[in-house]
């Protein structure tokens, strides 16, 4: 099969003291090729966990995950990752950041190259390319976290809260760059966000987590990325669903919010 | 006192000659505007002009108080008294009184002179004479050529007219005369303000003694050698230092195994001063260039070991990951992300272990050495050779200051990323 298939994952982590964290419970997921899906969910839902184990990093305490047929037992480059901040390499000029994963595997030069003039090209970072990491601003360090992973050619995107630590406006364009991107490559992504408006304009599926355990609460088909990929995302703010649906995942987080602090009130 | 009093006044004078009236007109960039600058680390910047006058002031109290022929002479301070003085006792005994003179020369001590001839004079008490070094004193035995001594019931009751007893003083012209327990003057002449050449000689006299040894040698050695060889003991001791400390810092940031095995050593090693093993290093491996070697592995090993440990373990996970999820394998990870990330670390542990190892070498020279810049100084503080004693210490400050400035220019061209992770 071809896809993401998460079938009843759990992850149970052992504290000192006995003590233990269901940091997820029987989560299962079929996400098909090209897919974009969200997540959202309040702190200590098991999103990042999730994560972590697709990406090969945890290993999960029950349930497996099947990529495109076989099962997923460690890191490896199909799974590409963008974080949120802090991991291009400094000692690299940008250039040398996208060319990591080619080089990794030997790739020849002249085609190692062109990946790489091609995804610069499509990130608009062509006039920054000898530059340091560290000289670009946030937003341009992204966009090379972006190339670097497009870079490799993986079949799964994973993104933890990318855009996060950037500005509104910036955010707004590189919103935009992931939908195109998307489009263009037709990866399947898994973003996770703490921004519902995020996750609303850039999942094709949007998944909504709880904690304790962690699970999945909800999940949506929504319409907003396929809009979004070739009009302005503000016009696809205005769309007659899209209100509608924030109000009701931020008050379904808010919930949950509440309901962290009132067990924690109790507790204590 | 003085000197410290003048150094204070110097400074004071310094900074409102400066900042008042030659920097009224300076220039206004950001930091010159800012109206909060008590407590903005970032607005304290040093004020180049005050660098250099402090460095011109010591230069400058260094010659006032050694007479320094670099100066003119009204900027000296009081010289010790030269010359010839004189001054008159008077003796009395149970046959009554009488006056004499005695003549005194101060001269230089580096020059002998006799005392001078004099006429003997009238009366029982003849005139003497004598010839005494600038910053000693001596004992006149006045009675030595008198027809009545101090035998005969004869003692010296005043100096130029002024009764003096045993051990009171009566200052005259050039200096002090003090009456011994025994009834003999001692004379000690004006010390002026100046240090003795002894304990502080003249800056151009250090400087002479430089060219002469750097021509000449010390000991056998020249002075470029002395000094090449404490480097090249620095140099090598250093190098095999990080060669071991270096990998095996990394073994400690990536095995648990390496971890805590080696962790009690260099925890138990590392606070362990150098110096504090050198009778031990004599002991094993004598006083020779292998001593000095091992001591100064010794000293290196531990803070690369550290600093290698500390790059190691101070990478972020992040970037880790993101090189296993690029298709980067265990060794790929290793040399592309690993290595790189701790080089600043190892830089600045490298920078720290070259000044120790270059405060040990010096201290390990003091104990026992042929050559180098430590027993240079100590031999030469042997032999009183203050001057090249000063000029040891110049050298090993000049030299470690340049070592420092080395390693702080590789690590701007070879780290240029520290600190912007």
């Amino acid at each position: 099969m071809i896809g993401l298939s998460i079938e009843n994952l759990s992850m149970r982590f052992e504290l000192p003291g006995g003590d233990h964290v269901q940091a997820l419970q029987d989560v299962s997921l079929d996400l098909k090729a090209g897919e974009l899906l969200s997540v959202l969910g309040p702190s200590g839902c098991g999103k990042t966990t999730l994560l972590n184990i697709v990406a090969g990093f945890l290993a999960p305490t029950a349930g497996e995950l099947i990529l495109n047929g076989h099962k997923i037992t460690g890191p490896d480059a199909e799974r590409g990752m963008v974080f949120q901040q802090g991991a291009l390499f400094e000692w690299m000029s940008v250039r040398e950041n996208v060319a990591f994963g080619p080089s990794m595997k030997s790739m020849p030069k002249a085609e190692k190259d062109k990946t790489v003039d091609h995804l610069l090209d499509v990130v608009g970072l062509q006039d920054f390319k000898e530059k340091a990491v560290y000289e670009l601003s946030g937003g341009m360090q992204q966009r090379v976290a972006l190339a670097r992973c497009l870079a490799n050619d993986p079949d799964v995107i994973l993104m933890d809260e990318p855009l996060g630590a950037l500005d509104a406006l910036t955010r707004e364009k590189m919103q935009s760059l992931v939908l195109k991107l998307w489009k263009e490559t037709g990866k399947t992504i898994i973003l996770i966000t703490h921004s519902v408006e995020e996750a609303l304009l850039l999942g094709e599926r949007l998944i909504v987590m709880a904690p304790r355990p962690g699970r999945i609460h909800k999940e949506y088909r929504l319409p907003f990325a396929d809009l979004g990929v070739d009009s302005d995302l503000r016009e696809v703010k205005k769309h007659p669903e899209f209100g509608p649906r924030r109000e009701e995942i931020l008050n379904m987080i808010w919930d949950m919010e509440e309901e962290i602090m009132g067990a924690k009130e109790d507790a204590a | 006192m003085i000197p410290l009093l003048m150094y204070v006044a110097i400074f004071v004078a310094a900074f409102f000659i400066v900042t008042k009236v030659v920097q009224g007109a300076g220039l206004k960039d950001y930091t010159s505007l800012k109206t909060v600058t008590f407590g903005d680390e970032s607005a304290v910047r040093p004020n180049r002009a005050a660098g250099i006058i402090s460095i011109l002031t010591i230069f400058l109290m260094w010659g006032i108080f050694t007479g320094s022929s670099l100066l003119p002479g009204f900027l000296h301070a009081p010289g010790p008294y030269e010359g010839t003085t004189t001054f008159t006792y008077t003796a009395q005994g149970d046959q009554g009184s009488d006056d004499a003179t005695v003549t005194v020369v101060v001269h230089p001590r580096e020059q002998d002179t006799d005392a001078p001839e004099v006429d003997p004079g009238e009366g029982f008490a003849k005139n003497d004479s004598a010839a005494i070094a600038q910053w000693r004193s001596g004992l006149i035995t006045v009675d030595r050529n008198d027809e009545l001594g101090r035998d005969d019931g004869v003692q010296v009751v005043a100096i130029n007219g002024e009764s003096i007893a045993p051990g009171q003083s009566v200052a005259v012209e050039g200096g002090t005369v003090t009456l011994s327990d025994r009834g003999t003057p001692n004379f000690q002449p004006n010390r002026g303000w100046q240090m003795e050449p002894l304990y502080l000689p003249a800056p151009e006299e250090v400087w002479t003694r430089t060219l002469s040894i750097a021509g000449e040698g010390f000991r056998n050695f020249t002075l470029v050698e002395h000094l090449g060889y404490s480097l090249f003991r620095v140099v090598v001791g250093f190098m095999l230092g990080a060669l071991v400390g270096i990998p095996l810092g990394y073994a400690m940031g990536l095995s648990n195994w390496f971890r805590g095995w080696f962790d009690p050593i260099v925890e138990f090693m590392r606070p362990v001063p150098p110096l504090a093993l050198i009778p031990l290093v004599i002991i094993w491996a004598g006083i020779g260039e292998a001593g000095k070697i091992i001591l100064l592995f010794l000293a290196a090993l531990w803070i690369m070991a550290i600093a290698a440990r500390s790059g190691v373990s101070g990478v972020n996970i992040s970037k880790v990951h993101a090189a296993y999820s690029l298709g980067a394998s265990k060794w790929q990870i290793m040399r592309y992300v690993i290595v790189p990330n701790s080089l600043p670390e190892i830089f600045t542990g490298a920078r720290v272990a070259m000044g120790v190892c270059w405060g040990t070498v010096v201290a390990a020279e003091l104990v026992a050495a042929e050559q180098g810049a430590g027993m240079m100084i100590m031999t030469a503080s042997k032999f009183q050779n203050t001057d090249i004693v000063i000029m040891g210490i110049i050298l090993i400050g000049v030299i470690g200051f340049g070592i420092d400035m080395l390693m702080r220019w590789a690590e701007r061209l070879l780290v240029p990323w520290k600190g912007k992770g």
